[in-house]
């Protein structure tokens, strides 16, 4: 295939107005050492058709129809048919950042749309249009705690998810930051008190990885007796029924928003949620859109806030982020509008309920323990076999059964499963039958 | 001479009244959504932390919010409407068959935790499109993590940092050119480095000897993008790449322009060390009004310990794989990057083949020379060097002469129906529009594209207001952004 329009003519004519004959006359200025002598090892042009062929060739290569049980930050959640036909709509797809305020209204307004509703979920007054996924997300929160209170150490719980603590320790250290651990019990964190020194912030998630909800107000009260910021990583599909950080006293808010408006896509592109408190809307990374008027005094929007920004503030800027999910906001904003506040309520009522379902049968099993409380959607089980091998039985029964809990040794041959309102009673049910085989035939 | 307005594919379809928020559609009681009862045993979990009430979010038919999201589309414009000469950001067209590709259910479905021996087809999409961009590079191995061209450079960088920790050498300094995208000091203060900037000389390009001395031991390495900032390709190249490595220092390529050397020159054979490479500019994925994008980052071989890890891998048995680098600086991303992304990449480097691609490189060159070609005589081209893929022009003539600036002229392209240049930047230069057409757009649009900025040119010499009034054909006129800035208005709870 070949997306150029020019006609052998065309080049004819152009090369002729540069006065030369020949393309490579273009590269003759490049230092000889550097120009490639003959071609690159590269394959052959293929037609559309061969393409596509090619394509679907190696997603036929992914095992298909799973029926997942699998989350840590990605979920299978309904994604109804409006959010494609109007996120793909090419003038948000072909678009780039709208710094030409005039002719990128659509993705300045939605955009604002984006920012408002998140604010909305996380009871934070300021949103950014998007970071790159929950993981960085955290990073970037570390970021500003550490700057906004010119301290260089953070309080993390033991339960944050382990991508987001991956990624804060790969740049912690660059970035002079200390991590300090506090620990889980019963699958909650349990904060010390005693412990010293004046952190940055203070670091949770809620619910934490292992599904459990945490007392916001010790965590609240803990970072601001010390000064510090308390941070909460959360999962927005849950924020129909979940006290909103904000409302609990949080002044950073991040998370990962792939399940408003982006399917799995193997953990990408995701997107990252993040909102503050208005003490630290100077202090946020990332694209900002602020309403405004024209010269005729028309309702308009534009980015705003710019001297945040690299472009113009380069290594003072708040964050090096340029390009971030853009699309992926775009695409969260129609599906929270379509499901409003009551059918996000009724996304969270039913995956509580259908999680609550499933632990509770799979209880019943011999050796099987639930091995927390007070769990949303997604849990911890305890299981009597190696919990990779469950999961590779339970493939070939046709179920991405969960997580091995690597991660976290306290919970003996643990599996985190999570369990969204796209889950079926009869799909439950089969779950558990099949657990039961795979425990039984190991 | 072409007018004004005469095929302005911004102005909306019907209408130019504001369109209200979904705030303002929302009434009590209206719903799109719907789900299947559920049809499990109700339990009466008792959970802390519950809310009373559900968030403040609008309440809307599926039929407005329909018609709400299609009237804000119409208020937009992108590369499927016309010409992006957005310098630097390479807003080639975003072919449908790459979606297509990502569409598919094998990958759309996959989540990231399906352990490896099932997920074959996605490990075996990553190898291939990291064997060709390697290919492309002149590097061993590549990460595709990072999911964008700043995420790349920190990434680089702690790269960097790892090579220089582990050799026992820890330095502080990175040198960056003072014509850098401004996400390379960013990125250099944010992997704990402080940047120090080297000139730019009369030719438009690295002072070879400022540079000389400016390197010591101290410094960690270069960041540097090959055709630079202003669209001229660094001729003392090699010599730069010594100085660096002389003191142990390692070369960074910033991919931001690779469109315009693929398959014609690789970073690796200029003595480049690391290089990211932005897939949303120049492997055609689309940009999203900001966003997702990929920015992969390769290395040369004695750096390949540090990437990121997981990193793909086949197996001897013939099985693919992950696998962690001994030395890996560790996770930038929570799962694999932007896999989405990725597969529209390789549905472009496939249809598009070794020849398509330094086809690419040789388009985007022809069509930015004939362009500053057709330029020339009407706009000042700062440096009298040849171009690669985009030029920099300077208003600063037209400025003293009529008071106009390069936002003028920008604003004013918009309604002849094309998106503007990119303005000031590079810094280095006084009123800069930065032009780059990409291979992509036709002699003809090319063409259309050097009248309007003709026009413009002519039109500011003999009647300046009637330049500064632009743009008038779009959705809205210029935008106050300094009240914006001065009152942010951020979401639609700060109103009223």
């Amino acid at each position: 295939m070949d997306f150029t329009p020019h006609t052998a003519a065309d080049v004819e004519v152009m090369l002729e107005a540069l006065g030369m004959t020949d393309v490579s006359e273009l590269f003759s200025h490049l230092p000889a050492e550097v120009i490639l002598q003959g071609a690159l090892d590269l394959p052959e042009p293929l037609a559309e058709a061969e393409v596509m062929a090619h394509m679907e060739h190696l997603a036929r290569g992914n095992r298909q129809g799973l029926i997942c049980f699998a989350g840590g930050g990605i979920y299978d959640h309904y994604l109804p048919p409006v959010v494609r036909s109007l996120a793909m709509r090419p003038e948000f797809v072909t678009s780039y950042t709208p710094y030409q305020s005039e002719v990128s209204q659509g993705v300045l307004q939605a955009l604002f749309e984006y920012q408002s509703m998140v604010a909305a979920i996380t009871g934070l007054p300021v949103a950014n249009a998007s970071l790159y996924d929950g993981a960085s997300a955290g990073l970037e929160a570390v970021n500003l705690a550490a700057v906004a209170t010119g301290r260089a150490t953070i309080w993390v719980s033991a339960a944050l998810p382990p991508p987001t603590r991956q990624v804060i320790d790969t740049f912690a250290q660059a970035r002079g930051i200390e991590v300090v651990d506090h620990p889980i019990a019963a699958g909650r964190t349990s904060w010390d008190e005693t412990c010293a020194g004046q952190p940055a912030a203070v670091l949770f998630a809620q619910p934490n990885y292992l599904g459990v909800i945490e007392d916001y107000e010790a965590a609240v009260r803990l970072a601001h007796d010390r000064g510090a910021l308390a941070v909460v990583q959360v999962d927005p599909m849950l924020l129909g029924v979940l006290r909103t950080p904000g409302h609990a006293g949080c002044d950073v808010v991040f998370g990962e928003g792939q399940p408003l408006g982006s399917p799995m896509s193997f953990g990408g592109p995701g997107l990252g949620i993040f909102a503050v408190a208005l003490d630290l809307l100077r202090r946020i990374p990332g694209r900002l859109v602020g309403r405004t008027v024209d010269e005729n005094g028309a309702t308009a929007y534009t980015l705003t806030l710019r001297t945040r920004e690299q472009d113009i503030r380069r290594e003072k800027a708040t964050s090096n982020i340029c390009t971030n999910q853009g699309l992926n906001a775009v695409a969260a904003a129609v599906h929270l509008a379509w499901l409003g506040p009551w059918g996000l309520a009724e996304v969270g009522r039913q995956s509580i309920q259908k999680a609550h379902y499933l632990a509770k049968r799979l209880a019943e099993l011999p050796g099987v323990s639930i091995a927390v409380e007070a769990f949303a959607r997604e849990f911890p089980v305890s299981l009597p076999i190696n919990p990779h091998q469950a999961v590779a039985a339970m493939a070939e029964r046709g179920y991405l059964a969960g997580i091995a809990l690597d991660a976290f040794p306290q919970v003996s041959n643990g599996m985190l499963v999570a369990v969204t309102e796209r889950r079926s009673r009869k799909e439950i049910d089969g779950y558990v039958d099949s657990l039961e085989e795979v425990i039984a035939g190991a | 001479m072409p007018e004004p307005g005469g095929n302005a594919a911004s102005t909306p379809l019907m209408g130019g009244a504001t369109e209200p928020t979904l705030a303002q559609f929302s009434s009590p009681g209206r719903r799109a959504w719907s789900l299947p009862r559920l049809d499990v045993p109700v339990s009466d979990v008792a959970l802390p932390e519950m809310a009373e009430q559900p968030p403040l979010l609008p309440e809307v038919a599926e039929r407005d919010l329909v018609a709400h999201f299609n009237r804000l589309a119409h208020r937009s414009f992108g590369v499927d409407l016309g010409a992006y000469p957005l310098g630097s950001c390479t807003m080639k067209y975003n072919p449908k068959v790459c979606d297509w590709a990502a569409e598919q259910p094998g990958f759309r479905d996959l989540h990231p935790a399906t352990p490896g021996t099932l997920t074959s087809g996605a490990l075996a999409l990553l190898l291939e499109a990291e064997r060709i961009l390697c290919e492309l590079t002149g590097m061993q191995r590549a990460t595709f993590q990072s999911p964008a061209g700043a995420a790349g450079e920190l990434t680089g960088l702690l790269v960097m940092r790892a090579y220089h920790g582990e050799n026992d050498s820890p330095r502080s300094r990175v040198v960056i050119p003072d014509s850098a995208h401004g996400t390379n000091p960013a990125s250099v203060a944010s992997a704990g480095y402080e940047a120090v900037h080297v000139p730019t000389n009369r030719r438009g390009m690295v002072d070879l000897d400022a540079l000389r001395h400016l390197v010591d031991d101290g410094v960690a390495g270069l960041m540097l993008t090959n055709p630079n900032t202003i669209g001229l390709f660094e001729q003392d190249i090699r010599a730069i790449a010594e100085v660096i490595h002389a003191v142990d220092g390692l070369v960074y390529y910033d991919g931001a322009n690779l469109n315009a050397i693929l398959g014609i020159a690789r970073p690796g054979d200029m003595g480049f060390d690391i290089v990211h490479s932005n897939l949303h500019k120049t492997f055609a994925t689309p940009h999203g009004g900001g966003g997702p994008g990929a920015g992969p980052v390769a290395v040369v071989e004695r750096l390949v310990r540090y990437l990121p890890g997981p990193l793909p891998e086949a197996r001897s048995d013939g099985s693919l794989g992950w696998f962690q680098p001994e030395a890996s600086i560790g996770r930038v991303h929570g799962h694999h990057g932007n896999f989405g992304v990725v597969i529209r990449a390789l549905a472009y480097m496939r249809a598009l083949g070794g020849s398509g691609l330094r086809r690419v490189a040789e388009r985007s060159v022809l069509n930015a020379r004939y362009l500053a070609a057709l330029l020339g005589d009407e706009y000042e081209i700062p440096y009298d060097e040849p171009c690669m893929h985009e030029f920099v022009l300077s208003v600063a003539a037209l400025k003293r002469d009529t008071g106009l600036r390069a936002v003028d002229v920008a604003k004013a392209i918009l309604d002849y129906g094309y998106h503007a240049p990119t303005m000031y930047f590079p810094l280095i230069v006084q009123e800069a529009l930065m032009v780059e057409p990409t291979e992509t757009e036709s002699r003809e649009t090319i063409e259309g594209l050097a009248a309007a900025f003709r026009s413009i040119a002519q039109m500011a010499r003999s009647e300046p207001e009637n330049v500064s009034r632009h743009p008038v054909f779009t959705p809205v006129r210029r935008t106050d952004d300094v009240a914006a800035a001065r009152r942010p208005l951020l979401t639609w709870f700060m109103e009223g």
